[in-house]
């Protein structure tokens, strides 16, 4: 079966945001939408997005990292979300593993978003039905799209080309390959949810030196190895 | 619901995808643009487009909700008559009447004194035709915002290597090895940075960040080294201190394409100590940069002429030439400077340990050497020597403001221009790499007007209202040695002020120094607000009246696509287009987007039609042009010679017949010739096919190397870019800054300065980069002010323009003062306390978040997010103008009066840049009871006639439904 996901990277996220307003405008006109703005342009404006970074620091100053961590719905196989909706209105696709909400069954009732670890849910306040990220189900699976635009939006917009898209249980697609080889992770996998979307960590590239190295003798200060003589003693003059 | 793999948006409405170029920042990135019957569904990057590859960023995608934000005004509003200013008590007037009413205002200064007008503009990004109108109409008095913005970072590298960051280069990062990044510079270049930085990561390239905060890029930095601000160049002297001192310089390079063996001559007795020594021999006519100068041969141990084949010159030691004048190579000068300066004397300055600095020293040494590129591509410099391969020693930086934006900032970036070439990095694979039309000579040829007599009525202004001073006759001041502008650019107190200063424009208006002006039009620039220094000041002076009750400044313009707090101040408010809604040329004129491979200019085309009676600003500049009859504007017989803006942009030639116009694409009667040809009556027509962009890729051979490049050279004089296809040596010894120095001290057969500039004008005018502190550090007590407060630049968020943006003001609707922990511990307050900052010019309260990303000596907080109350088409009670604030409040414009001047800008003394990051702070926590939001305050700004309605609680945004249901 194929499982579609996300595999962000987080060695190169800078947490530009581009995938947080990419996936908004996509979705708002699209099949998953609208997604509605609360106090759009007052006091504590808030909407439903999809997406989301969030940024905070690791350690202390001066060894403090900042990590940029955009997070969406994990899409998991195991997803806890789907079993509690008394509606059935959250389901799995069994074509390409994406879990999907369908707005017309759910009565907003909030299970899936207390059953998801992940807090990637989101309430439409104005609508009072659950709404996340469909992975741009609209794009994926829209033949009309050409290859290259056939991906979700976020993806596409990636300044950074940090979110890898496609079957994560397709061991020779570019999602599989980079879980394998760079030390792509789960969250949470305790709980059993399996996530399809994996995170690639930081990785730090330094540079050794070695004293040698520092002392060269194609060194260019010998060609600049002048002394004057300007009259002063020397040994020569008083020596024998 | 519809099975979502049923679902095709391309069936639903009537679907259109249109290109045109983003101008949510200034990067103009590709964009396509997806309609669903007439409103806007997608826009997303174009794929083809070369800048941005088909990504695009946080803001770009926002581009619907700046399209159809409530903030936008839509028609031509005058302030009624009796309304005081300020109050935004307006009424809508029509076109003709603000057309009317501006033709004969303006005439009228045209004909009695041009100087009267001013013309400031934002980053608009058109100062090709901007700069041409007030050329045209005669004023001095016009500049665009990049005297506050980064003029340091463009005039300390260009006038050192020919060429500087952002549009006219960069680092290459697809060959580098090492990427230093220093200070915030995250918005200029934003996506080409962003796609570069990851790919190079990806390649296992290290990136090291210097910074004083751990923010955006610096997150994936491999490591950051905090820094304390202002004090870079400090970090960058001693760093080049230890190259030397290793001898980790490139030789060859040095000699070869640099100043650094030429001999300066070394006597401080005489009246040309510090100038280079000028053999008597035949020198090419017209040259800019004669080849007449000497080396000091190693084998021969003579002076002989630069580049003479098989010589080998000393780069150090001391020499008499035969006529008993004493010499030095310039590099041994910089050794002599630089040996003051050792890592452990920067340490303590820099906060960074001196063995830090040690090995950041190494590693960019030891990459340069080890880890060079040989590319096998033959080219031939420009003294014939055949090359089979082009060298490359992939060491690469980037900065902009965070170097920029303080007093010291021209001798520091001076600094980072002469450590990147003792490293050889310069317009070769891994390190610096130009852009078109970027190599020009040291200076570019360009000048100011050079007197009060080149301001004359009726007549356009004799020289470029900007330009490169290379000599002190080329300041444009009077008799007096004092400014004829009124932002006292180019003048002693700024001499190589290439941008301008917007940021005094207003004070000095206000204070009738040097002379009061009638018409202020201001173009996309919220000097009300942001753009301003001592905002709250500038505000009271916009509306302060001479006794008689007249407007100290008469009459204020302001054109604007958006209610911002600076609309509220004028007298006419003229309502500009949106990106959408009109045509744009990104002028090689101007700054283009070209790319390391070749010039790229680009065009924005309609893609929706204008709201209500918006007109874009080209066109009230083509308008009002032809009205005044400026004689660009105006055919032989009195009739008008552009129809419009596009008809001006196909048909306009520098001079007649010149063949060079706004756009360098498909020119030529049939398009078939780049950069230089006939205009092409459709040539917006071949934009549109081809995405609305021109891109001409350089052979190979004329990719790298252009400073020398004889190919090249060559090829860019047939094509318009330079005058002189003659080298252009990089200048690690400035002898232009000599001249400066030699007038200051009396020297200078030509002009000097004031005698209350002479002392300024020798300590600043260093031939050799050197480290002082900040001016404004200089005059305050670091015991009651010990930290600086910086800005950063959110990625989401370019400068203040996305606060109307339903979506992006989600990201960042107000902010925070950031500060270490242990600054909050040692004065008291908690994470997440109200606050006040204060600096020796005002305080602001707003609330603090702690941060482990911030060294402990600095407080910053993210770029004009705050707003005044009601700007913006916000509501009363927006965050941005509770919780929001802006730290502009608590800098000062000018500096203390000293002996050099009552009214100092607070300036770089060279460049007049704006010292926007120089200001001093302290912090304490607000009193209990005090009112949780942010001050100072201003009373809510209206909504102004002919914008939308309040959108109210609920804003379901769906294309094709949208503006119906509202």
């Amino acid at each position: 079966m194929t499982q579609f996901a996300l595999v962000i990277d987080l060695n190169v996220c800078v947490g530009c945001h581009a995938c947080v307003t990419s996936c908004k405008e996509w979705n708002t006109s699209g099949w998953a939408g609208p997604l509605a703005d609360q106090n759009p342009y007052d006091g504590s404006p808030t909407g439903t997005f999809f997406n989301r970074v969030q940024t905070f620091e690791v350690g202390k100053f001066p060894q403090t990292e900042t990590v940029h961590f955009p997070k969406s719905c994990l899409h998991c196989e195991e997803p806890p979300c789907v079993p509690v909706c008394p509606t059935g209105a959250s389901y799995k696709r069994p074509d390409n593993g994406v879990v999907l909400v369908d707005y017309d069954k759910c009565i907003g009732c909030k299970y899936c978003s207390w059953a998801c670890p992940y807090g990637a849910r989101e309430l439409d306040e104005l609508q009072q039905v659950m709404k996340k990220c469909t992975l741009c189900i609209d794009r994926i699976t829209d033949a009309k799209l050409s290859d290259r635009d056939r991906k979700p939006s976020c993806v596409l917009a990636c300044p950074a080309s940090a979110r890898l898209f496609g079957d994560v249980h397709d061991p020779h697609s570019a999602v599989s390959i980079a879980i394998r080889e760079r030390g792509g992770y789960q969250l949470m996998p305790e709980w059993g949810t399996q996530p399809s979307n994996h995170y690639l960590p930081r990785r730090k590239t330094v540079l050794h030196i070695d004293p040698d190295e520092l002392t060269r003798i194609d060194n260019p200060l010998r060609k600049e190895d002048l002394t004057d003589y300007t009259g002063e003693e020397t040994l020569d003059d008083v020596a024998w | 619901m519809q099975d979502p793999v049923a679902h095709s948006d391309s069936q639903i409405g009537r679907v259109e995808v249109k290109e045109t170029t983003c101008y949510m920042c200034a990067c103009r990135c590709g964009i396509r643009v997806h309609l669903r019957d007439g409103e806007v569904r997608y826009i997303d990057g174009n794929p083809n487009h070369p800048l941005n590859k088909g990504v695009i960023c946080a803001k770009g995608s926002s581009g619907i909700m700046k399209q159809y934000s409530p903030g936008r005004i839509t028609q031509p509003l005058r302030r009624k008559a009796g309304a005081e200013r300020g109050t935004s008590e307006f009424e809508v007037i029509s076109w003709e009447e603000a057309f009317g009413m501006l033709t004969e205002r303006l005439a009228k200064l045209r004909a009695e004194d041009p100087k009267k007008f001013a013309l400031f503009t934002g980053r608009d990004q058109m100062q090709a035709l901007t700069g041409m109108f007030a050329k045209q109409f005669g004023t001095p008095n016009y500049a665009a915002h990049g005297g506050f913005c980064s003029v340091n970072m463009a005039a300390g590298l260009i006038y050192t290597i020919g060429g500087s960051f952002w549009e006219f280069g960069g680092p290459d990062l697809e060959r580098a090895k090492l990427f230093v990044m220093i200070g915030t510079a995250e918005d200029h270049h934003s996506n080409p940075l962003k796609i570069d930085i990851a790919a190079f990561k990806r390649r296992g390239g290290r990136f090291i960040s210097v910074n004083p905060i751990r923010t955006g890029y610096s997150a994936i930095a491999d490591e950051w080294i905090p820094i304390k601000p202002g004090t870079d160049g400090a970090l960058l002297l001693a760093i080049t201190n230890e190259i030397i001192k290793l001898g980790l310089y490139d030789r060859d390079f040095l000699v070869q394409y640099t100043n650094s063996a030429e001999l300066v001559i070394d006597d401080p007795e005489r009246d040309n100590h510090g100038l280079f020594y000028r053999a008597e021999m035949h020198i090419e006519e017209g040259c800019f940069d004669p080849q007449n100068k000497l080396w000091w041969d190693r084998e021969l141990n003579i002076a002989i002429s630069t580049h003479t084949p098989g010589v080998e010159p000393r780069l150090m030691g001391s020499y008499t030439l035969d006529d008993g004048t004493p010499v030095k190579p310039a590099f041994q000068l910089l050794k002599e400077r630089v040996e003051q300066y050792t890592p452990e004397w920067a340490a303590p300055i820099t906060g960074i340990p001196a063995e830090t600095i040690r090995r950041l020293a190494h590693e960019m040494g030891v990459t340069a050497r080890d880890q060079k590129i040989e590319l096998p591509i033959p080219w031939t410099d420009c003294w014939d020597n055949e090359h089979s391969s082009v060298t490359g020693n992939p060491v690469a930086f980037h900065a902009m403001r965070g170097m920029a934006a303080h007093s010291n900032g021209f001798q520091t970036i001076r600094a980072l221009g002469v450590l990147m070439t003792v490293l050889g990095t310069i317009d070769r694979p891994g390190g610096f790499r130009h852009k078109a039309p970027y190599p020009r000579p040291i200076p570019p040829c360009p000048k100011p007007p050079h007197g009060p007599e080149a301001v004359q009525p009726n007549t356009p202004l004799d020289g470029m209202p900007l330009g490169w001073p290379a000599k002190p006759e080329d300041l444009f001041v009077n008799g007096d040695g004092e400014a004829v502008r009124i932002d006292k650019a180019f003048s002693w107190e700024y001499p190589l002020s290439v941008h301008g200063l917007m940021h005094n424009v207003i004070t000095n208006a206000w204070r009738g120094d040097p002379y009061p002006i009638d018409t202020l039009l201001l173009f996309m620039a919220n000097m009300a607000w942001n753009s301003s220094m001592n905002t709250s000041e500038v505000r009271k002076m916009l509306v302060d009246k001479q006794p008689n009750g007249e407007y100290k400044i008469p009459f204020l313009v302001v054109c604007d696509t958006f209610a911002s707090e600076t609309v509220a101040f004028a007298d006419l408010v003229l309502p500009d287009t949106s990106y959408l809604e009109r045509h744009d040329a990104l002028s090689m004129l101007d700054r283009p987007i070209s790319e390391y491979d070749g010039p790229v200019d680009a065009v924005r085309i309609p893609i929706l039609p204008p709201k209500g009676e918006c007109k874009p600003f080209q066109e009230v500049l083509v308008e009002l042009g032809s009205r005044l009859k400026l004689p660009a504007f105006t055919n032989a017989d009195g009739s008008r010679k552009y129809r419009d803006y596009p008809d001006l942009i196909v048909n306009y030639e520098t001079s007649p017949g010149s063949g060079i116009g706004f756009l360098a694409g498909w020119r030529g009667k049939s398009g078939d010739k780049v950069l230089k040809g006939e205009p092409n009556p459709r040539q917006w027509e071949m934009y549109a096919q081809n995405g609305c962009v021109f891109h001409h890729e350089l052979p190979r051979s004329y990719q790298y190397m252009r400073n020398w490049n004889k190919g090249y050279l060559h090829w860019a004089r047939a094509h318009g870019m330079v005058r002189y296809a003659e080298p252009i040596t990089l200048h690690l010894y400035s002898e232009v800054l000599q001249k400066f120095r030699l007038a200051a001290q009396g020297k200078w057969p030509g002009r000097q300065p004031p005698e209350r500039l002479r002392q300024r004008v020798e300590t600043y005018f260093d031939p050799l980069p050197f480290f002082y502190d900040p001016l404004e550090t200089q005059v305050t007590d670091p015991r009651r002010y010990p930290l600086n407060a910086l800005t950063q630049r959110p990625m989401a968020m370019y400068h203040s323009w996305d606060s109307q943006n339903a979506w992006l003001r989600q990201i960042h609707s107000h902010n925070y003062l950031f500060i270490n922990p242990s600054v909050g511990l040692t004065n008291g307050f908690g994470d997440g306390d109200w606050i006040w900052v204060e600096s020796p010019h005002g305080r602001v309260r707003c609330m603090c978040r702690f941060s482990e990303a911030v060294e402990p000596g600095t407080v910053w907080t993210w770029n004009a997010i705050g707003k005044a109350a009601g700007a913006w088409g916000l509501g009363a009670n927006a965050d941005e103008a509770r919780k929001g604030f802006l730290l502009n409040h608590v800098i000062s414009e000018e500096l203390p009066p000293c002996d050099a001047g009552e009214h100092l800008s607070n300036s770089d003394p060279i460049t007049g840049q704006a010292a926007w990051f120089d200001v001093r702070v302290r912090v304490y926590k607000a009193a209990e009871g005090e009112e949780h939001i942010t001050s100072p305050q201003f009373a809510s700004m209206p909504r102004l006639p002919g914008q939308d309605k309040p959108r109210g609680k609920w804003q379901a945004y769906m294309a094709g439904i949208f503006g119906k249901k509202s």
